[in-house]
């Protein structure tokens, strides 16, 4: 396989392993990122897609399995592919006493073919900013000054660790605005993140990660097509329900605990909600909450792990 | 170091943005960039300019202070009061006449214990009256040794003894021989180590230790440019450094260059070359600035004690020459005072430089093929 590369395969991996000493963060993992797509690793934190990232961006070594970017290997060609791939680690430390556009033209200055920094600071609204020293800028400033290194050696393929990670609303939206336009552009993406509707957002495909394993993959809509329950239902009643009520539920596929509240995946709504409405009357119990919503990759964790995103 | 920018007209590689110029790059422009980063970072760090440029003046000034040109030093001794004032008195009057001796009055008891605490260096009890004139002293304390010479003679002449061979002093002042010319190049030397191994030590593992390394080789950044980089940072910013402490050295002290200062330039390089070559080395694993502080330490301080900073390194006994003399710090010092002190010629510091050189080259290659960059 290795020896024809397809070449509408970006990213290819087969059987990645790494252990270290007391756990293994990433255990056989197999993974192929089309060229043009936006690909996301979608998991809780610790679930081993940072190292599993940073093994196919050639930063850390696997103990086991094969990895091929952009139709070569890191051992043939490391030079060759560190000039076409845009990266930006988890949380990029630059240095604080270089200036935004002092910054950029520094990583500039390792490509043999860069993009003009002026367009990449205009791209990334950071042109106002680009006097300011990098330890005097806010998380979401920080964060875009990162993906502009990543954009300004003009790459074919684009490495995102938990871009939005800690930023505030507004400032995810710009990263996600580039993110859309590199890939509209024809550019690749690769990246991780634990919010499931960043992934709903822009990924074209999703592998869902947990304790160093892909537990399932798939488009955003095929992901969520395959859960039995379709839609969630979200309950709270005063008292509680008896839970050999709801395991009597019409159309139940799965019961979860969610806080102080139960998520009941069910095929229909119209089907399920008119019994439970009664059912909570019967036992002489009060709603306290009851909302529905269309079933969502966090469901979808949570009916594959037993585990939310969030806190797993 | 020149970069001559092949500016292209390419389409767009994004579709959806407007066509845009992308640069072409030759070999050195990143060269330049990392050296220009490192010299931002260090002139945006006020603490680093104080210990690389104010603290060396203070420490020549203090030391100059210390030991400025002034008469020697007095030695204090002690005379006993004796049965007959006349005879103290005139023992008093003779010792006085010395420039050497400074001589107070004891009683008997109170002399023996200020000889036995080191406040006077010899102890006289005066002769006549059937006692014989004696001195009290301890025979390894050079400074009493002195003072019973110089009260011998002192007695002696005031008693009437004439010499027989007529003699003159002449007096060392000589430019170049004094303390002070001696320790100018050598806190130069201390200098060059000293902001060489710190400042490379630092900065690197500080980038380390914040993943800014790890980011710089996500991309095709030559680790070699890196590395080359933050020496020749350095070596610009030798160049004030060096030239403060010789202009403080001649205007506050008159210590003269008496050779040339384009070898004195050339050693001042080679030197820190050498000196950075230790500080890659110094940062080339350790992962925490605490690591690295620890690590610079060892290397600095025996080279602070044995390689003649303070005193010449010939003091130390010779089994441990061939060491001493191989220290990078060593011949730095030796080749600076060589040429400022003595005005001696290429020739005469070859062996240092070949020393410095080496050191410098071998250091650089060492860290290059150890060195932790995740």
């Amino acid at each position: 396989m290795a020896s024809n590369p397809a070449p509408e395969i970006a990213v290819r991996c087969r059987g990645l392993v790494k252990r270290y000493a007391d756990v293994t963060a990433v255990d056989g993992v197999d993974l192929e990122v089309r060229r043009g797509e936006c690909f996301g690793l979608l998991g809780p934190n610790g679930a081993g897609k940072t190292t599993t990232l940073e093994i196919l961006e050639g930063l850390n070594e696997a103990d086991a399995g094969e990895v091929e970017v952009l139709g070569t290997t890191w051992q043939r060609d490391a030079s060759g592919l560190r000039e076409r791939l845009g990266i930006s680690l988890q949380e990029t430390q630059l240095n604080e006493k270089l200036t935004v556009e002092e910054t950029l033209r520094l990583f500039a200055s390792f490509y043999r073919r860069s993009r003009d920094t002026e367009a990449v600071l205009a791209q990334l609204s950071l042109d106002e900013k680009r006097n300011a020293r990098v330890g005097k800028l806010s998380g979401g400033q920080k964060q875009r000054l990162a993906v502009a290194c990543a954009l300004v050696g003009d790459p074919d393929l684009l490495f995102l660790d938990e871009p939005t990670t800690g930023l505030d609303p507004q400032s995810r939206l710009q990263l996600w605005e580039q993110v859309t336009t590199f890939r509209a552009a024809g550019g690749t993406i690769m990246l991780t993140t634990h919010y499931m509707d960043e992934a709903e957002r822009l990924c074209d495909r999703v592998a869902i990660v947990d304790h160093g394993k892909v537990i399932a993959l798939g488009t955003p809509a095929e992901l969520v097509g395959a859960l039995k329950g379709a839609n969630v239902i979200e309950l709270a009643t005063e008292p509680e329900m008896p839970e050999e009520v709801l395991d009597r539920l019409p159309g139940l596929a799965e019961r979860h605990r969610r806080g102080p509240l139960w998520a009941l995946a069910v095929a229909s709504l119209t089907e399920s909600v008119p019994p439970l409405l009664a059912a909570v009357e019967a036992a002489g119990a009060r709603l306290v909450h009851l909302s529905t919503h269309q079933a969502t990759l966090e469901d979808l964790f949570v009916s594959l792990t037993g585990r939310e995103l969030r806190d797993a | 170091m020149h970069e001559t920018p092949h500016v292209a007209e390419v389409a767009g590689t994004a579709a959806g943005q407007p066509p845009e110029k992308a640069v072409l790059r030759q070999r050195g422009s990143a060269l330049r960039e990392l050296t220009l980063s490192r010299f931002r970072e260090f002139v945006r760090e006020p603490e680093a300019l104080f210990w690389v440029f104010i603290f060396p003046i203070l420490l020549a000034a203090v030391l100059g202070f210390a030991f400025r040109e002034k008469p020697p030093d007095q030695i204090p001794i002690g005379v006993i009061e004796s049965a007959t004032p006349e005879i103290a008195g005139a023992t008093m009057k003779a010792l006085a006449g010395s420039p050497v001796l400074l001589p107070r009055l004891y009683a008997e008891q109170a002399g023996r214990e200020a000889l036995r605490t080191g406040k006077i260096s010899l102890l006289v009890a005066p002769g006549g009256a059937g006692r014989q004139l004696t001195f009290h002293f301890d025979e390894t304390r050079p400074d009493s040794r002195i003072a019973r010479l110089e009260a011998d003679d002192a007695l002696q002449r005031a008693a009437g003894r004439k010499d027989v061979l007529p003699v003159q002093s002449a007096l060392i002042k000589e430019p170049g021989a004094r303390y002070i010319d001696f320790l100018i190049p050598g806190l130069l030397g201390l200098n060059l180590m000293g902001t060489g191994i710190w400042s490379l030590a630092f900065s690197i593992t500080s980038a380390r230790s914040r993943r800014i390394l790890k980011r710089l080789v996500a991309t095709p950044m030559r680790k070699t440019d890196y590395l080359l980089s933050q020496m020749l940072a350095r070596l610009v910013f030798l160049i004030p450094e060096v030239a403060v402490l010789v202009i403080v050295g001649w205007l506050a002290f008159d210590v003269q260059m008496r050779g040339s200062l384009l070898l004195f330039t050339v050693i001042c390089f080679a030197g820190a070359i050498s000196f950075c070559g230790l500080g890659l080395l110094t940062a080339s694993r350790v992962k925490t600035i605490e690591g690295a502080s620890g690590l610079a330490n060892l290397v600095l301080l025996p080279m602070w004690l044995l390689s003649g900073v303070f005193f010449s390194s010939e003091r130390f006994p010779d089994a441990f020459q061939p060491v001493i003399q191989a220290l990078p710090l060593t011949a730095l010092n030796d080749a600076l005072r060589a040429v400022m002190n003595e005005g001696r010629g290429l020739a005469a510091v070859a062996p240092e430089l070949l020393n410095l050189g080496i050191w410098g080259v071998v250091s650089f290659l060492v860290a290059l093929w150890i060195f932790r960059w995740k």
